[in-house]
């Protein structure tokens, strides 16, 4: 046993027993990061502490909310909007936490791509932040299920059936997820458990895992500058502070970080008390019926561009049904962002505005990106089913040159 | 010493074997906790009567929580492989979701038009634009007399759904 001394004090009596200097050392004060880094780079925070706010005003809505086919509608509509005290800012809360989670995750998703973030040493941090980003869209997909109204059973309907196209064993894949024929009260319950229980659970163990990746190669910054980091913390230990590149995360760096993060609450909780409505769909105040289909169904803003990739394809082509290409291109759209360290040929870590074809590349990506989601919330009739084809397979060319596209960056620098 | 290692061995390979056999054992457990239950499965049967149903105005019948379109022919709507004679009536049964994803198509005047991706499908419920890659599916039934039982494999099901799979 270590030795343990009379304390002096509970940190002190603390510190014997846990070694909460050495964690903080490690996880705070001794935890370096780059001076030169912009705001985008408080996504993180702001991510945690969104999370953080999902995840409280989550457990005051499960005290209230009743997973069930019958009561599942009045419990969120009624009990928790009319009856429970401060229930509406708890739903709305979690409503538009869920939606700006998303926007939030894009611009950190969309950072790292602009900065090189990805690449060389770095692969790690961007596969669990991906991992992170698909647990995020299940676990979004499975809480908007829960109150039962027409988007959400139609959503559920929808996503559960794309399963059908899993080739062989599709049909019974569908009703063995659904635990019915039908999406019906099997279906809401194991959705209510994934949602509540399993998926957060996930979240937490995976986001510790994303914040663990940064620790060894550290995190990157404006100019993607290579540098090491361990001289630079020497550099400001020993009291050259100006000359080091480095500065800790506490108390130095958080503090910018909080900036940031008050001006996005601020943003936040505009929302939240002025325009919660932004987030929901009209229809989905109707509740479910299974023998009525709303005239238009879409999914949350967030999942737009990749329902439009889903849907853009619709005409065979050589033989190939429309529903095949179009799923295949929405795998296609679900993974490719996974695998981009690798399909970035450019040998140099730099960010997008020092790589001519590159920065062309990225704001194309952006553009159309922006395009899919528009259209993909439009009815996908006449015109817009062609701006539809024609985005959605943008999207997929985007990618298969991407490889070329790195390549034409580093030949001009002459490497 | 490598008696020791092979000792040591064993009980890893024992343990091995244990493992995995509960862990399979496990895994064949929660899919089963998943598949549908024994209520569920029993689901039921729907019957329909057909007499009461106007040429051309489809109906809609609920069997398993899903929607059965049923259509009565008019003359000018084409003979069909898939469509269900008795008497002199021609019928189109189908369950009524879009092949596509799901959604439930609403009738407009000619066809079934599928709200969701822009499928349609003609009288005879096969897919004639949009992503739909196949008719809407065709439901078990036996016929009695005017009436239709869904959830049963009688001999006129079997003969369409023969007839729809040659073609
Ligand atoms: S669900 Fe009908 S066209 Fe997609």
């Amino acid at each position: 046993m270590a030795k343990i001394t009379k304390a002096n004090s509970v940190g002190e009596w603390l510190d014997q027993r846990l070694n909460t200097t050495t964690f903080n050392k490690v996880m705070m004060t001794e935890y370096w990061i780059p001076k030169d880094i912009n705001f985008l780079w408080a996504m993180g925070v702001l991510l945690a502490t969104t999370f953080g706010i999902l995840l409280i005003s989550g457990i005051f809505l499960l005290m209230y909310y009743k997973p069930d086919v019958n009561l599942a509608f009045d419990s969120v509509n009624y009990t928790i909007m009319q009856e429970v005290a401060y229930g509406w800012l708890f739903r709305h809360m979690h409503g538009v936490a869920a939606s700006v989670v998303f926007l939030i995750i894009y611009i950190h998703m969309f950072t790292g791509i602009y900065y090189g973030s990805y690449k060389q040493g770095r692969e790690m941090i961007w596969i669990s932040g991906m991992l992170l980003f698909v647990t995020f869209s299940a676990e979004g997909f499975s809480g908007y299920m829960l109150p039962w109204g027409q988007m959400s059973y139609w959503a559920a309907m929808v996503i559960t059936n794309l399963f059908g196209g899993v080739p062989v064993i599709g049909d019974a894949l569908v009703v063995w997820i659904r635990g019915d024929f039908n999406v019906a009260d099997a279906t809401l319950t194991r959705f209510f458990m994934l949602h509540v229980f399993l998926l957060p659970l996930v979240i937490m163990a995976l986001i510790a895992f994303h914040f663990y990746t940064l620790r060894i190669p550290h995190v990157n910054n404006q100019t993607s500058e290579e540098f090491d980091f361990d001289a630079e913390a020497e550099k400001y230990l020993s009291g050259n502070k100006k000359e080091s590149k480095v500065i800790p995360f506490w108390p130095i760096f958080i503090s910018k970080d909080l900036a940031v993060l008050g001006i996005f609450l601020i943003f936040y909780f505009y929302l939240v008390f002025f325009h919660y409505n932004f987030a929901m769909d009209p229809v989905n105040f109707d509740p479910a019926d299974n023998m009525v289909t709303p005239a238009h169904i879409y999914p949350e803003w967030y999942f737009l561009w990749s329902y439009e990739v889903l849907r853009g394809f619709f005409f065979d082509i050589a033989g190939v049904k429309a529903f095949d290409i179009g799923l295949a291109a929405f795998g296609f759209a679900n993974i490719i962002f996974v695998i981009l360290p690798w399909l970035d040929r450019d040998t140099k870590i730099l960010p997008a505005h020092k790589r001519p074809a590159f920065f062309i590349w990225f704001w194309i990506l952006m553009v159309d990106l922006i395009i899919l989601t528009i259209w993909g919330k439009l009815p996908p009739t006449g015109n817009n089913a062609w701006v539809g084809f024609f985005a959605a397979t943008a999207f997929i060319l985007l990618f298969v040159l991407l490889p070329i596209v790195t390549k034409i960056d580093a030949k001009k620098r002459g490497e | 010493m490598s008696n020791e290692t092979n000792r040591r061995d064993f009980l890893g390979y024992t343990f091995a074997a244990v493992a995995a056999v509960g862990g399979a054992a496990s895994l064949v457990g929660m899919k089963q906790a998943w598949d549908p239950l024994p209520s569920v499965l029993a689901g039921g049967f729907t019957t329909i009567e057909l007499s009461g149903i106007k040429a051309g105005e489809p109906e809609t019948f609920t069997w398993r929580g899903k929607p059965i379109f049923v259509l009565k022919k008019t003359a000018e709507m084409e003979n069909n492989k898939r469509d269900l004679v008795i008497g002199e009536d021609r019928f189109t049964v189908a369950i009524g979701l879009c092949t596509h994803l799901g959604c439930i198509p609403a009738w407009k005047k000619t066809k079934w038009k599928c709200a969701c991706h822009g499928g349609e499908f003609n009288p005879s419920a096969e897919q004639v634009f949009g992503p739909p890659p196949r008719p809407l599916d065709l439901p078990p039934f036996s016929v009695k007399g005017t009436q239709i039982v869904l959830g049963e494999e009688g001999p006129e099901y079997k003969k369409i759904a023969a007839a729809m799979k040659n073609a």
